[in-house]
């Protein structure tokens, strides 16, 4: 049996039913990862002695006993912002390059409280900052269908680890699209809850009125069995909404998306957008309409804005997020320093990479006193209008399908020269997160060149379980899914 | 140009930071106590680590409240925190989490006593904040700093004033005024040498008569209320030699040295921050129904000057005295207690505030911990009362009853101070210091009234305090009329 092909529900099941040990998962995924790790490199560290100790004292504390927990026992990736108890978490930064956080972020205690197994850190652009994995201090992962393509990002390490076999589920974080643009460069699945409905807590913040963990895995059933793990209100976390949870699984019984009105919005296929990506995503239109769903048309205009916004409030709160790297305390402090100014300039001139410090600059400028009305107030006004598009959207339609990423994964270098263009490869996904709301990435197709292409479903804040049905009907009646990355 | 000769009006402002009294930190579940070992009261949220992420401690937003409440100011039921960002070692974040354009409390009023009359001093805003750690430069060596983050997170009230202030006499009366207020709450323990109230006085000067505000200067490290008039006295004095050189004042920030009693430059406008704020994203804005405030508000002690007016109309005292017993919540508590048990109010005024206050502030102590109680009080003006001591020796008795922890009976009656009233004892005295002293018995007989009082004297002194005064002059008359 190669138990790193099976997704999480069917792995959960065979390990439930005790026809396998954690520990032979464990050295099923050992060997996996040392096959494929080499060329993909999805994880930044890993762990898997340690994953193997806790394994095999799972089972010892298991003999006679039912598994009951859809988590126990399950081999997890996760993505290097998110705070892992006594395990290296570098957001992909020198300046983190030896941070051990002492304390779990709270999705990590959730896991744990399931005796999740971890496997490793996966690899991200610094600070989640990107959109290849290209601005990782530890060098780029690759994508596992095309290793001369980057997976996206910034969560490309766990989107690639998931789509090499390398995990049965991992985690990532998506502030602009680093969830779902990873996913559907990988050909795998990636959900970002709406704001608030997963606890900040412990992920590393970059843009916090942004910021979401979120799952990647092999299928629509699989994410919706981790939001159920680590979904809910956190005392901790004063921005996590305290709503009820639904069992996210049981929106999966309806194979179909009748009486659903599904929205597309004009806006999202127009110029940029490549014709092999458009032509996957309107047949996936049109499959929906066959499974069911009323397709109308809407109306998204203030779509242009969502860059200019999205890059000063991100920036704006990063540069705030990322003043408390100034050497005093923890992770990197130059030792080229003989007063507090050169420690604080020379630590954060060779702790960051190019990336970060643009980003700081801008957030900082635009934070500015003389600038903060022209740029940040205006960027604030902005977001509301553009939250306003989505709630009249809503009114009209019940889920909007939008493409997640104008092209299919680009080449390793091609656009790490120039920063605007690789802004440009989030347009479709940042809306989303200045909205705040829920959005699914989806496998829908193959360019010619044979790169996965992806479809978001957009649903109303806390409706993931509409998003998550008509992701599931979509992908009950197709097989992109099931196609799996040559890489071995 | 000289402007020697020149009179000029001072105009001061004040923020005052107040130090909360919540068991636990702004944003954290930390202690907030002083005084512990460097970074034992420490978490991964007030280390400002990555990840962590702020919880408004909601004691801290009800001091806030109420202290609002009792500075008459409006209090914003929808009020935000802001990061104000500036690096620094004590500041683990590279921001402070304080409020900027919408602070919970506005637009307050205090009356202060300056004189004989009574001034407004109006407070504009007074919003939460968290404070700084401390920075330690005078280790063992010195080519070191440590940085303590102890108090960093902590919970602090801004409070700030208009510049309605015209004299260093006018901001001790307020931050007399502001304090008590604070402690009659216990919203704050008043502390100014250990930080725990902090006054940074805002200043200009105007020639007398201009409408237009001077260019104002800021002081810090001010941690008396004697270094508060000591260092604004100075300012003025400092800033009129300027002025009347010809010079001009400089905006900036000037510290105040206790040493040298002068203040010298901090940092100049030039140097000052660029604090970048804008709200904090980790917070949702705060929304206080007003039920609650409602209820705050009912639920507030009686202030300072709503207490002396009312020990002026119910107890009768003068001004004076209702001021002085008034000045804390514990004195004021302490002085009510004695009251109900011994209903001679002036009377009791004057012991609370002669015999106790002595003891009380030669020890340093609160009136809460006054090892001489209430009840212990009155029983020793009882015994004044029904004859049993005299006054005098009552006062004498004093700093024993004060020390000793023993009851008043018990000492009168350790040491024979029962007074003597018993006229029989009393007439053997008398007869001898009249046979002592003939001349002065013809004096009086001869109509000099006024010899009545040599005789109580020496009567007094020959019964060693202890004869009964009242029994002694009705005997005398007596005896000296023949």
């Amino acid at each position: 049996m190669s138990l790193h092909k099976l997704t999480l529900r069917e792995l959960s099941d065979t390990f439930g039913k005790g026809e396998v040990t954690a520990a032979e998962i464990v050295r099923a995924y050992t060997l996996r990862i040392n096959q494929v790790e080499p060329k993909v490199k999805a994880y930044i560290s890993q762990v898997k002695e340690a994953a193997m100790a806790q394994a095999e004292a799972l089972d010892q504390k298991l003999k006679g006993w039912r598994r009951t927990m859809p988590l126990m026992g399950m081999p997890l990736a996760i993505k290097d912002n998110i705070c892992t108890q006594g395990v290296l978490t570098t957001c992909a930064s020198r300046m983190l390059a030896t941070f051990v956080p002492p304390y779990d972020a709270t999705a990590i205690a959730r896991l744990r409280g399931q005796s999740y197994l971890l496997l490793g850190k996966t690899n991200l652009d610094e600070f989640a900052m990107g959109s290849s994995t290209e601005n990782s201090a530890f060098g780029p992962s690759r994508n596992p269908w095309n290793l001369g393509a980057v997976p996206g990002g910034s969560s490309g390490g766990s989107a690639a680890a998931v789509a090499a076999d390398e995990c049965v589920v991992a985690l990532g974080s998506d502030t602009g699209g680093s969830i779902r643009q990873p996913a559907a460069c990988c050909g795998v699945v990636g959900l970002k809850p709406t704001y608030g409905r997963v606890s900040r807590y412990g992920l590393v913040a970059f843009a916090s009125s942004l910021d979401q963990i979120g799952p990647i895995t092999k299928d629509v059933a699989d994410a919706a069995m981790l939001l159920n793990v680590i979904a809910g209100h956190d005392a901790w976390d004063s921005t996590s909404a305290n709503l009820p949870v639904p069992d996210y699984t049981k929106a999966l019984k309806k194979k179909d998306v009748k009486k659903l009105r599904i929205g597309v919005p004009r806006e999202y296929f127009a110029e940029g957008l490549d014709p092999e990506v458009e032509q996957a995503v309107m047949a996936a239109v049109e499959e929906l309409k066959t499974l069911g769903g009323e397709i109308k048309d809407v109306a998204l205009p203030t779509t242009d804005a969502a860059v200019a916004t999205y890059y000063l409030i991100a920036t704006a709160e990063a540069s705030s997020n990322l003043a408390r790297y100034d050497g005093v305390k923890y992770g990197l402090r130059s030792k080229q320093s003989h007063t507090l100014l050169e420690m604080y300039m020379k630590t954060r001139q060779e702790g960051f990479g190019p990336e970060v410090k643009r980003r700081i600059m801008l957030g900082t400028y635009a934070l500015s006193a003389g600038y903060y009305d022209a740029y940040y107030a205006k960027a604030q006004a902005a977001r509301t209008l553009i939250r306003r598009d989505f709630e009249a959207a809503f009114r009209e339609v019940d889920l909007i399908v939008t493409p997640v990423m104008p092209t299919p994964a680009f080449k390793l270098g091609e656009k790490s020269e120039d920063p605007l263009q690789m802004y440009l490869s989030d347009i479709y996904t940042i809306s989303v997160n200045l909205a705040g709301n829920p959005a699914i990435s989806i496998p829908c197709g193959f360019s010619k060149a044979g790169l996965p292409i992806g479809l978001q479903l957009i649903g109303r804040p806390f409706e993931e379980e509409t998003v998550l049905r008509g992701a599931y009907a979509y992908e009950q009646a197709t097989d992109w899914h099931k196609k799996r990355s040559a890489v071995r | 140009m000289n402007n020697a000769g020149q009179a000029y009006e001072v105009v001061i402002g004040l923020e005052v930071h107040a130090q909360l009294l919540t068991k636990s930190k702004m944003f954290c579940a930390c202690g907030a106590d002083f005084g512990l070992p460097a970074n034992t009261q420490t978490c991964p949220v007030c280390l400002g680590m990555p990840g962590t992420l702020p919880v408004i401690n909601r004691t801290a937003v009800e001091m806030a409240v109420r202290a609002g409440l009792a500075l008459n100011c409006a209090i914003r039921s929808k009020n935000r925190f802001a990061r104000k960002n500036y690096f620094y070692p004590d500041l683990p974040k590279g921001y402070q989490i304080s409020q900027y354009e919408a602070p919970i409390c506005e637009n307050g009023v205090v009356e202060v006593a300056v004189g004989d009359s009574r001034k407004p001093i109006r407070v504009r805003r007074a919003h939460l904040e968290e404070d700084a750690g401390k920075n330690v430069h005078d280790g063992d060596n010195r080519a070191v700093s440590l940085v303590d983050l102890n108090r960093a997170g902590t919970p602090l009230l801004e409070i700030v004033t208009e510049p309605d202030m015209r004299s260093a006499d006018e901001v001790v009366a307020y931050l007399k005024m502001l304090r008590d207020i604070l402690m009659y709450l216990d919203v704050c323990d008043g502390n100014m040498e250990q930080g725990s109230l902090r006054c940074e006085p805002n200043l200009s000067l105007r020639p007398v008569g201009q409408q237009a505000f001077g260019t104002k200067v800021e002081l810090k490290n001010i941690n008396s209320f004697k270094f508060v008039k000591d260092a604004i006295e100075y300012e003025i004095k400092r800033q009129t030699k300027v002025l009347n050189g010809g010079g001009k004042i400089q905006q900036e920030t000037r510290l105040w040295n206790v040493d040298k009693g002068v203040t010298a430059t901090m940092r100049s406008k030039e140097e000052a921050h660029d604090y970048r704020y804008f709200p904090d994203p980790d917070l949702v804005p705060l929304d206080l129904a007003q039920d609650w405030i409602d209820a705050l508000r009912m639920a507030l002690p009686e202030l300072p000057e709503a207490r002396q007016k009312r020990f002026v109309t119910d107890y009768g005292l003068p001004d004076y005295d209702a001021g002085v017993l008034t000045t804390s919540k514990a004195l004021a508590d302490y002085f009510e207690a004695c009251v109900t048990l011994h209903n001679q109010p002036k009377t009791v005024s004057n012991w609370v505030m002669g015999e106790l206050l002595r003891e009380l502030n030669n020890a340093g102590c609160s009136a809460a911990s006054s090892p001489v109680s209430p009840e212990r009080l009155v029983s020793l003006l009882q015994l004044v009362d029904k004859g049993t001591i005299s006054l005098k020796v009552a006062r004498d008795i004093f700093p024993e009853l004060y020390a000793s922890g023993k009851s008043p009976e018990q000492i009168v009656q350790a040491k024979g101070l029962t007074q003597v009233s018993d006229e029989g004892a009393l007439e053997k005295v008398i007869g001898e210091v009249m046979a002592k002293n003939p001349a002065q018995v013809a004096q009086y007989r001869s109509g000099k009234d006024t010899v009545l009082g040599f005789f109580v004297g020496q009567v007094m002194k020959a019964s060693g305090g202890k004869a009964n005064p009242g029994k002694v002059n009705e005997l005398l008359k007596k005896k000296l009329a023949g």
